[in-house]
């Protein structure tokens, strides 16, 4: 019991939910944009997203805090990449076996975990120096953090480029030009080139109510 | 041979590591301050990538994918490696990265001093591994097909990162409002490139 309380402690608390405002992931230390804008276009791949990369980073921050102190630091990167490949092999067979369709829609993406630098950025900045259970809530926090990136420019795109989410209707079809209504679905926003414009104005609100953040 | 220039052309252009599949936007968001260091980190990029990517192929191809062992024997035509791909791949690159580390460093030192602290970063960048993962995916059918597509990647990498280092340059002049200085900016921007390189989705170089 003791032990549960511990993990549920104010500095853990503090641990967790950092990552979603002062230490953001991606609106302010700018880890890990790489293997992820490209499944925003639909919020169902990107949620999936979300959880794998949160599975990854919270469980290899645990795997390197346990066995830190065997590391030698020269050869730590490797270990660190062994570590975390073998995790993204488990989430890939996982997802390969529960949900075909939307591992075949992640395709690349799901490999490129293991090169997202948020989770080296986290195993370096924290969990070679500090005990497993802190660490396991910091890594927990930060996927979860950059996976509330991820879900908020898939709701964008998804409710403007095909009014839908999660697949289901939102805009009614007769709403449409062609079912003799005045709404068109935006079809530029299902483009790549939208992610990084939203990812940009998500950037610009957050740092509107955070003055700390601005740069000089 | 119109083929692999297809190839190269379509990868520098239409399908851009940065601005079509995003890969590679930590170190293009970090080193992207000045024109000379992403040069150097570009050309890094373009070295490795043109490297690891058929090397990985030959790996794939004879070691990996179903099937491949079958030069080994009969016994081992059903044999499929290929769920070992992730992690084949990345210590694969993470070797390479420290070979042609210490090879310029030994012959090359003014290069090595210009590219020094970009090589290590090398191995954890997207565009490295993705290119590989990629390669895996779309099944070439010759080296030299495969070769047009890494150094295409590497490339068109490289003609990103330089392009938005010239505009952060110019943008530390101007006045742009104070939450969207920096990070915000710079997102806008590469988004507007991207969608100014979409204008080469036209273009086919087929046989």
């Amino acid at each position: 019991m003791s032990q549960k309380e511990h993990f549920f402690s104010a500095k853990n608390r503090k641990l967790f939910t950092d990552p979603f405002n002062n230490g953001n992931p991606i609106t302010v230390l700018v880890l890990g944009i790489c293997s992820a804008l490209a499944v925003t276009v639909k919020l169902q791949p990107a949620i999936v997203m979300a959880i794998s990369v949160t599975v990854v980073t919270g469980c290899s921050s645990l795997i390197i805090s346990l066995i830190r102190k065997t590391i030698p630091t020269r050869i730590r990167i490797i270990v660190q990449l062994v570590v975390v490949a073998a995790l993204v092999i488990l989430v890939d067979q996982i997802l390969k076996a529960c949900a075909y369709e939307i591992s075949k829609q992640l395709s690349v993406f799901v490999g490129l975990i293991i090169t997202n630098c948020i989770i080296m950025g986290r195993i370096e900045a924290f969990a070679l120096g500090n005990k497993p259970t802190p660490s396991l809530v910091d890594g927990l926090g930060n996927g979860a953090a950059y996976g509330a990136i991820l879900v908020i420019v898939a709701f964008v795109r998804e409710l403007f480029g095909s009014g839908s989410l999660f697949d289901i209707r939102i805009i009614p079809e007769s709403w449409y030009v062609k079912n003799g209504g005045f709404y068109e679905n935006n079809g530029l926003i299902i483009l790549p080139p939208m992610a990084l414009i939203i990812l940009g104005i998500i950037i610009w609100v957050h740092r509107s109510f955070n003055k700390s953040l601005h740069e000089k | 041979m119109e083929n692999t220039i297809g190839i190269f052309v379509k990868s520098v252009f239409v399908d851009n590591m940065i601005f079509a599949y995003f890969l590679g936007m930590c170190s293009y968001l970090a080193v992207s301050k000045s024109v000379k260091t992403a040069m150097g980190l570009g050309i890094a990029v373009v070295f490795v990538l043109t490297i690891t990517v058929p090397v990985n192929y030959i790996i794939n191809k004879y070691l990996l994918s179903e099937g491949a062992l079958s030069w080994l024997g009969e016994s081992f035509a059903t044999v499929d490696l290929s769920f070992l791909s992730f992690i084949v791949f990345i210590a694969v690159i993470a070797w390479i990265v420290q070979v042609v580390e210490m090879v310029v460093e030994k012959f090359a030192p003014a290069l090595y001093n210009q590219l020094g602290i970009f090589l290590p970063l090398i191995a954890v960048n997207c565009a490295v591994m993705g290119a590989s993962l990629f390669m895996q995916e779309r099944d070439f059918s010759n080296i030299s097909e495969v070769f047009a597509f890494s150094m295409g990647s590497g490339t068109g990498w490289l003609l990103a990162i330089v392009g938005i280092a010239a505009i952060r340059e110019k943008l530390s002049y101007s006045n742009v409002p104070a939450p969207l200085r920096g990070l915000g900016i710079t997102f806008i921007v590469t988004g507007l490139m991207a969608i100014a390189f979409m204008s080469f989705l036209g273009i086919t170089i087929e046989k």
